[in-house]
């Protein structure tokens, strides 16, 4: 191969080179990097993004799941409290029965008391009555004898017993 | 349906490149023919000059032959001279296509010239039957012609400008996909920027020196495949030429130099041996500084000079053979050759831009890592 003048092409080369160089920098390299990494950019936050919002809506499913089983928990409370209270109201309402009726017998038994009462008075009353017009009648037969009457009476009122 | 379609291409291709080279051979053969005619030199009479042939390929030169099938054209392309006397234009057309000396081209300041092998000598300066070294600048004015291969450059840079242009239109929308044309490019941009610039120069720091990268990059890239291409407006040698290839590594070295940090001017004018060795360690530090740009220059100049040399060389075998046989033969190799050169193309693009951002990185690295930088380059 001949060598040939090497200014020449040394000359256009360099020439052409820088030339082209600044025109691809600003046409070319710098409008299609930019791109490329600006898209790159906007891929990686796209992804970033979207793992944001997994996570969020792992913590907002986890968030249900709290709210659920805090509700849960509140029912059941609830439930647990209304059948305390149920019970209570039952145990209050049998304890007041209860003492209504021991009031009932109490006082039954203090009306059967004094009809008790007022039933032996009657009764004493008749005995008496009984009593006096037997013993008249006894009497009235038996007095002939002072003496006997006298030891009759006695038997008799020994005889008595008050209840 | 395109595989067919397809094959007609590719049948087609080979006819035209085929019959573009063998016109060229033909007309070379009567250039030579007529020169030879013309220095009644009878040795050469017949014979068919392979070295003729193979170094017109591959040289530069100041006309520029269009070589089609159906158009067959010789543009005689302006000469450029900065003289003793100033500045000088003329047409290369005044030579008429004389390379050996003989035709005296006077310009209108009075000078006279002669082209001897494609290099313009002062006529009065020259001895008889001198043939002097390009180097020779006291014997010949500087050219600064439009020569075939500064066409060839201007043609490289036009396309890899058009096609960078476009692309970056497509990117307007930015959030658009990348479709047509830069599909095709974008996933080199990035293989550039991701196995190329941050590996060697580092995250942060590789962006300021992308530009540079990717020039270099689709430069040679095109350069090479547009060289593959043997018609034309396409076969120039321009990556295997050692004057483009000294300019691009030139502008390594200028890069390389003018970022070089305090530790890399440290590691080279205080190395870390016994300063008893110094006095061995500091040239050959100095010394490495421009070796590395060379053996850019000359790997990827050698290496596509060598594919053009070869291809032309197993088509001269049709014309050397003097018989159709050889045909089939040459043709199955020069096929065999390009897809070859169509690896190497990309290859030596690609081993170019890697060792340019090697050596920018070892020259900004904050920590001295030579010994990988030195293992990447033997191996390649």
């Amino acid at each position: 191969m001949n060598l040939t003048s090497p200014e020449t092409l040394i000359f256009w080369m360099t020439l052409f080179f820088l030339i082209f160089f600044i025109l691809l920098k600003k046409f070319a390299w710098k409008p299609i990097l930019n791109a490329v990494k600006e898209r790159e950019e906007s891929i990686e936050n796209a992804l970033l993004e979207a793992d944001k919002a997994r996570e969020e809506m792992a913590r907002l499913k986890a968030d249900n799941q709290k709210i659920l089983n805090e509700a849960r928990a509140e029912r059941d409370q609830m439930l647990k409290e209304a059948k305390a209270l149920k019970e209570q109201i039952i145990n209050k309402a049998r304890e007041e029965a209860q003492l209504e009726a021991n009031k009932e017998i109490e006082k039954a038994k203090l009306v059967i008391e004094s009809e008790k009462q007022a039933a032996i008075k009657e009764l004493k009353n008749q005995v008496s009555e009984l009593s006096v017009s037997i013993a008249e009648k006894v009497l009235g037969e038996q007095l002939k004898n002072k003496e006997a009457q006298l030891k009759q009476v006695e038997k008799l009122v020994s005889d008595i017993k008050l209840n | 349906m395109t595989n067919k379609l397809f094959r007609y291409l590719l049948a087609a291709f080979l006819l035209v490149s085929f019959k573009a080279i063998s016109q060229h051979h033909e007309t070379a053969g009567q250039h030579a023919e007529k020169s030879e005619h013309q220095t009644e030199n009878t040795e050469h009479d017949e014979g068919f000059d392979v070295g003729e042939l193979v170094s017109h390929h591959l040289a530069d030169s100041h006309d520029y032959q269009f070589e089609l099938p159906f158009l067959h054209k010789t543009i005689h392309l302006p000469v450029i001279l900065w003289t003793n006397k100033g500045l000088s234009v003329f047409p290369s057309s005044k030579f008429k296509g004389d390379n050996q000396g003989k035709v005296i081209v006077t310009d209108d300041k009075g000078n006279k010239y002669v082209r001897l092998h494609e290099v313009i000598y002062y006529a009065d300066k020259l001895g008889e039957h001198e043939h002097p070294s390009a180097f020779d600048f006291d014997k010949r004015p500087l050219n600064f012609s439009v020569t075939k291969n500064v066409t060839g450059i201007f043609f490289s840079f036009i396309l890899l400008f058009l096609v960078m242009y476009l692309t970056a239109k497509v990117y307007q929308n930015p959030k658009k996909l990348p479709k047509g044309i830069a599909g095709f490019v974008e996933p080199i941009i990035i293989f550039i920027r991701d196995d190329v610039a941050i590996p060697n120069i580092g995250k942060a720091k590789y962006e300021k020196y992308m530009p540079y990268l990717l020039t270099v990059f689709f430069f040679i890239l095109f350069s090479n495949l547009i060289g593959l291409i043997p018609f034309s407006p396409f076969g120039y040698n321009l990556t295997g030429n050692i004057y483009i290839t000294f300019v691009l590594a030139i502008f390594t070295f200028i890069i390389t130099t003018l970022s070089g940090n305090k530790h890399y001017w440290k590691h080279i004018l205080t190395p870390d041996v016994p300063k008893l060795l110094w006095p061995i360690m500091i040239p050959i530090e100095i010394l490495s500084m421009f070796t590395k740009p060379f053996a850019l220059m000359v790997r990827l100049f050698a290496n596509i000079l060598a594919g053009h040399t070869i291809m032309i060389s197993l088509v001269a075998l049709i014309f050397i053979g003097g018989t159709l046989m050889v045909a089939p033969v040459s043709g199955f190799f020069v096929i065999f050759m390009s897809f070859i050169e169509l690896m190497v193309a990309f290859i030596q693009a690609y081993i170019f831009t890697i060792l340019s951002a090697l050596f920018i990185g070892l020259a900004i690295e904050e920590h001295g890592h030579e010994h990988e930088a030195k293992h990447v380059e033997h191996t390649i």
